[in-house]
């Protein structure tokens, strides 16, 4: 059923959908909402009849609660959404990465708070994304920038997800999602599944990464799984007063994603060892990779992981520049987390262009921003 | 099947306070899943968030104890993926009619084979006896010290409304007709929904001049009422369900056609 290698011209939320049916989605629920309709108007076309499910539900909440439920029963599941659906998700969040439930979630950023700019692109969810629901817990997510990356990164999320049991996230904007461009679709794909509690396969794909990522108890397979979002032991008993258990449960649930920084973070380097160095990503950072492109003495650190914050490459980059200028498209989110390790790594000169209101930061903006801190 | 075999014993000691209805309920469910012969590990329970969200936890089965009110979406996803499990969900008066009702009317309306079971105690017994949307007209609570003012929401008719398969509304005082009304919902095709007027002596008896459990499954015995006989004033009884009456009974038994055979999903599995 997956997408035919092969070279398509698609917007980036259609190219997201081809890239969830070659991951293996079975089941989408949705709630119509601009600017990530499109995806779930395609996977209509795509599951319904053709050994998947299709299901529009009556809110985002309930939307999130279908795709863990399915999950369980041990198929791919995703969502897609934009801004205060998103919102609506978040306590369901909390409750996929307690219950340790793989799930992919795309949010199709717009601008806001609120209502805001439906129609517009922005990168205002960046924060909610890693930190939404309540309580300590680590996320993937990724940010995509092209139509082929829409493509390439939902297959990520899926096998990210499927590899560490958390939710993973594809942190698209509107400017990408409605975006139309060349998709290029591979011969081969690697998709990675679920390790299943019971099943011995020794082929890759089954591999748990390490101890911290158990294997996973299907339903309907006689395990007798009891799943909970409340504080639980190993065997699935509640606990919610024992204060060794909740510590030793939550730890693992950041360890498993945090230890494994390395395996997950994925980036674009341009000029590594300039003297300045933009950092950036999503479709904030396409400004400046033009500017990257025909001036060499500044480069471009393009994050196409956000969560878990990839500190080992900002701090390379940081111990080797002058300065770093970073490029939103918020009044400053991820900014402060690459100021806290350009600082740690000696970097003393750190700073933001920030660009809200819709349109992505041009390269004019870039090189005036560059001008002002004296770099060009 | 042995009645330990049913239980998850690892999770005992259980939650519920003495007295309480789902000790009653859990027994009439045991016995009609036995009588029909289903099998616990092709059955999936889910809950919600209170105290009656908590019956999965003591099955032993594959549970899903999920978010507050969301536990029919939970369950919705969970069979339309793998249609040959049942799905049996268990849920309370504020778990289902109030932060979940959107969710209660629309799985009503979808009609995916489930079978719910409200556990309808009128009170939020777990934060301690809040009022809830069953709590009568009048009766107190801890945020009602002067009697609620609001009126009661009746489940069973919202569910008969909003299109549910079968719907059959009992007290914990009628274990025969609850557990063949139990029996009857888990054979249905399609959304079935069977609500339980439970006793909360701790939190709402307690507030209203029933202390104890006797004395609450007498006031169910006094104020119930059979559907039959009542069509008329069920039509206009805003302030009735329980300030008034009770009213028992099947409510709805039909066969609109299950959304799994509507979009095929059967098939495939």
């Amino acid at each position: 059923m997956r997408t035919p290698a092969g070279e398509y011209f698609l917007q980036g939320n259609e190219a997201c959908v081809e890239g969830a049916i070659t991951a293996g989605v079975r089941f989408f629920a949705g709630y119509p909402i601009t600017p990530s309709t499109e995806i779930a108007e395609g996977l209509s076309h795509r599951l319904t009849g053709k050994n998947g499910v299709f299901l529009q539900m009556e809110d985002e909440i309930a939307c999130i609660s279908a795709v863990i439920g399915a999950s369980w029963s041990g198929v791919k599941s995703m969502t897609a959404t934009s801004g205060p659906g998103f919102s609506l998700m978040q306590e369901s969040v909390g409750y996929a990465a307690m219950s340790e439930t793989p799930i992919v979630i795309v949010n199709v950023m717009r601008g806001g708070p609120s209502t805001g700019q439906p129609t517009r692109a922005s990168q205002g969810d960046v924060m909610q994304t890693g930190y939404g629901s309540h309580g300590d817990y680590q996320v993937i997510a990724f940010a995509p920038a092209t139509v082929q990356e829409m493509f390439d990164l939902t297959v990520d999320c899926f096998n990210y997800s499927e590899k560490y049991r958390v939710p993973a996230f594809l942190l698209s904007d509107a400017e990408v999602g409605h975006m139309r461009g060349l998709l290029t679709v591979p011969e081969e794909v690697k998709v990675v599944d679920r390790k299943e509690k019971g099943l011995m396969r020794q082929d890759e794909a089954y591999d748990v990464p390490d101890e911290l990522v158990r294997p996973f108890p299907t339903f309907g397979k006689g395990h007798k799984t009891m799943i909970t979002g409340m504080t639980h032991t190993d065997k699935n008993k509640i606990e919610p007063e024992d204060s060794k258990v909740h510590t030793e449960l939550v730890t693992r649930l950041s360890k498993k994603v945090l230890k494994n920084r390395r395996d997950i973070n994925k980036w674009e380097m341009m000029c590594p060892g300039s003297r300045t160095m933009v950092v950036s990503y999503g479709s904030a950072a396409l400004g400046a990779k033009e500017v990257a492109a025909k001036d060499e003495t500044v480069g471009l650190l393009r994050l196409k992981s956000i969560w878990p914050f990839p500190e080992e490459v900002v701090h390379e980059v940081a111990s080797k520049c002058d300065r770093i200028l970073v490029c939103e498209m918020n009044l400053g989110m991820l900014y402060w987390h690459i100021r806290r390790a350009a600082l740690e790594a000696g970097c003393k000169k750190i700073e933001l262009l920030s660009k809200i209101g819709g349109d992505p930061p041009t390269p004019s903006d870039v090189r005036h921003k560059l001008r002002a801190m004296g770099a060009v | 099947m042995d009645i330990f075999e049913f239980y998850r014993k690892e999770q005992w000691p259980h939650v519920f306070c003495p007295g309480c209805g789902i000790g009653t309920l859990m027994n009439c469910f045991y016995r009609a899943f036995d009588e029909l012969g289903l099998t616990l590990d092709k059955t999936v329970f889910v809950g919600g968030i209170g105290c009656s969200s908590r019956v999965p936890l003591y099955i032993n089965s594959d549970a899903l104890h999920t978010t507050h009110g969301r536990a029919i979406a939970f369950a919705t996803g969970l069979k339309l993926a793998r249609p040959d499990l049942k799905v049996v969900v268990f849920t309370g008066d504020g778990d289902l009619g109030a932060i979940g009702g959107n969710h209660f009317i629309n799985g009503c309306r979808r009609n995916v084979d489930m079978t719910v079971i409200c556990i309808n105690n009128n009170v939020y017994g777990m934060t301690g006896g809040q009022a809830s949307i069953t709590t009568p007209h009048n009766f107190l609570s801890t945020t009602t010290p002067f009697g609620s003012k609001e009126y009661p929401l009746d489940l069973s008719e919202i569910a008969v409304a909003a299109g549910a398969n079968y719907v059959a509304r009992w007290t914990t005082r009628h274990v025969h007709e609850l557990t063949r009304s139990l029996k009857a919902a888990m054979q249905k095709k399609g959304f079935s929904f069977v609500e339980v007027v439970s006793q909360c002596p701790t939190n709402f008896g307690r507030r209203n001049k029933m202390a104890d459990s006797t004395a609450m499954l007498e006031w169910f015995k006094d104020n119930s009422v059979r559907r039959e006989k009542t069509r008329a004033a069920a039509l206009d009884h805003v302030d009735l369900n329980i300030a008034g009456q009770i009213t028992i009974g099947e409510f709805v038994d039909r066969n609109r056609e299950c959304f799994e055979e509507l979009i095929g999903v059967e098939k495939h599995g």
